[in-house]
């Protein structure tokens, strides 16, 4: 137990750390399901360590429902854009939601409210193991229990053919509409508890390498598999602790790696009808 | 006040501009968003700062490194694209290998030149600035400007009037008609990646003889501002890149002009993501790809 505990402290912050980008590799992985490349998670994300942030350090509130609060704030900013981005597919959304992700990114950068570029510090340290992984293990619950609906159904049939869903009668917009809201809503839980594991943040930490991250644990873990982008996220927060030696290489392999999936193990890839081509 | 923003929005604008090219070549022909870009435009600037401490002179130093780019962007598709091609992958996946051999690019110059920046040795860079009337000129605006415009009308010539230009313009129009009429489609990409890694690692010189500063993350900025740029231009459209990046140089230091300076990145994108709702063609686009 003594080990067990001795462990525990040592790779505290890593193991917490493995819990946030699950969650953050499981909003994504949504969207995905629904064959949107829509790449703001980072951003939703960010508005809700911000909220979260600002709710605990002005106004006291404990870190639960500060965490529901800026969860529900996400989810109404990634509703609010899946309105505008309804008709764009492919490449085009993924670039307009890169452009909204960087547009959060300056705004946070720029008010008085999330503190500048210096972004906020002094958040309580407040988002233990225990509650990343429960919420990890809520999450994981929910969306099990949503993969066994025929509304996910629905979902994997706008993957893979968009117009053969409209003709069983699926509601494609709604279904865009609601991907992109959960995942927002997952990212939001995700950043809140970034928030309250990391005493501050600043706008950095939601910009596009943020978003870059996540995309690469989903297309590891492969894209329509949220226990596969789960796990993908895993790995690839702990490979990097664990190939420290190899210094400033290391995201070399990390790449190397993405290459070597891309290119070679097409597998969890190729069920997915992303792109332009019908 | 405002001439002189709008001067050095152009030198601004012309660099988005030659980097955009890149962009929106390879998106032409290929349909694909080549995100290791940005990467070739760090690593030239880089094997400029080398060589300019190994002793050769920046006329012989920039060519080299420029070659050098257009052949980095040849292996980029070798290693990231062409595998993909061959299996008919999805055109999204290729923007994910894309990301894989921006990470690598960036990790082998992390590696190499560590995190530091570097900063240039040169006379010209030193020099007083000039007056034009009520204008200021430096030596290094003059460089920017006499590349950009001697790149860009070469560019236009080689599309327009060369066999390899002709290639080009006909897989952009219709890969598979263009292959059953003869064109060379592995040999016409391979020259597509040139030219556009070529454009980027120009435009990745110049940037740092610009601000002085070699650096591994110099070109995260760029990378998006491209987007932004092909975004307006309309995507795979040339003209498109070359007056959308003007345009997005010009908007960013009126900005300031206007007191916005903190906002001028989120006009940028902001421009980007109306123009993608509103009118996804851009300026020049003309194919129609909301519904893709």
């Amino acid at each position: 137990m003594t080990v067990l505990a001795g462990w525990y402290a040592a790779h505290s912050k890593l193991i917490d750390q493995v819990g946030l980008d699950a969650l953050l590799a499981l909003s994504l992985s949504i969207s995905l399901q629904a064959g949107q490349l829509a790449l703001a998670q980072a951003a939703f994300m960010g508005v809700a360590a911000y909220v979260s942030a600002i709710l605990a350090l002005n106004a006291h509130w404990p870190l639960f429902p500060a965490m529901l609060a800026a969860a529900l704030c996400s989810t109404i900013v990634a509703g609010l854009l899946a309105l505008p981005v309804r008709r764009l597919r492919g490449i085009f959304l993924a670039i307009a939601t890169i452009a909204f992700g960087e547009i959060v990114r300056i705004v946070a950068n720029n008010l008085a409210i999330s503190g500048g570029a210096e972004g906020l510090s002094g958040i309580p340290p407040d988002a233990t193991t225990p509650w990343i992984y429960g919420t990890l293990a809520v999450v994981a619950l929910g969306l099990w229990l949503f993969s066994r609906t025929k509304f996910a159904l629905a979902v994997a049939l706008v993957r893979e053919d968009e117009n053969a869903a409209r003709g069983v009668g699926v509601d494609v917009g709604f279904v865009r509409f609601t991907t992109l809201a959960i995942g927002g809503g997952i990212a939001g839980l995700a950043g809140a508890l970034y928030a309250h594991s990391n005493f501050f943040i600043t706008p950095a930490d939601f910009g596009f390498g943020r978003m870059e991250q996540i995309l690469v644990w989903c297309v590891i873990g492969g894209i329509t598999s949220p226990l596969g982008a789960a796990a993908g996220a895993a790995l690839l927060t702990i490979l990097p602790e664990a190939i420290r030696f190899l210094a400033d290489y290391r995201d070399f392999v990390n790449g190397a790696i993405l290459l070597v999936v891309v290119l070679f193990a097409p597998r969890g890839l190729a069920g997915i009808r992303f792109g332009r081509r019908p | 006040m405002v001439g002189q923003q709008l001067v050095n929005g152009l030198f601004l604008g012309a660099v988005y501009a030659l980097f955009a090219l890149g962009y929106t070549l390879v998106f032409g022909v290929l349909d694909i968003l080549n995100l290791a870009h940005a990467a070739i435009f760090m690593l030239a600037a880089f094997a400029t700062w080398s060589l300019l401490g190994a002793g050769v002179p920046l006329l012989l130093a920039a060519p080299i490194a420029i070659a050098g780019a257009g052949l980095l962007g040849i292996l980029l598709d070798r290693i990231a694209f062409a595998p993909l091609r061959r299996r008919n992958a999805p055109n999204l996946i290729a923007l994910i290998s894309s990301i894989g051999m921006a990470i690598i690019f960036g990790a082998i110059a992390r590696g190499i030149y560590g995190p530091d920046e570097r900063r240039f040795t040169l006379d010209f860079l030193q020099a007083a600035p000039f007056q034009v009337g009520p204008l200021t000129f430096t030596a290094v605006q003059l460089v920017i400007l006499a590349n950009a415009v001697v790149f860009m009308v070469g560019l236009g010539w080689v599309i327009r009037a060369t066999p390899i230009g002709r290639s080009i313009r006909a897989v952009a129009e219709d890969r598979i008609a263009a292959a059953l009429l003869g064109v060379d489609l592995e040999r016409t990409i391979a020259a597509t990646f040139f030219i556009a890694s070529a454009l980027g690692g120009l435009a990745g010189i110049l940037t740092a003889l610009q601000y002085n500063s070699v650096q591994v993350d110099m070109g995260s900025q760029i990378e998006l501002k491209g987007l932004a740029v092909i975004v307006l231009g309309g995507m795979g459209s040339i003209t498109g890149a070359v007056i959308g990046g003007f345009i997005i140089g010009m908007v960013e230091t009126l900005a300031i002009v206007f007191g916005l300076s903190e906002w001028r990145d989120a006009i940028s994108y902001g421009v980007m993501f109306l123009i993608l709702i509103l009118r996804p063609t851009g300026l020049f686009g003309k194919r129609s790809l909301r519904t893709a």
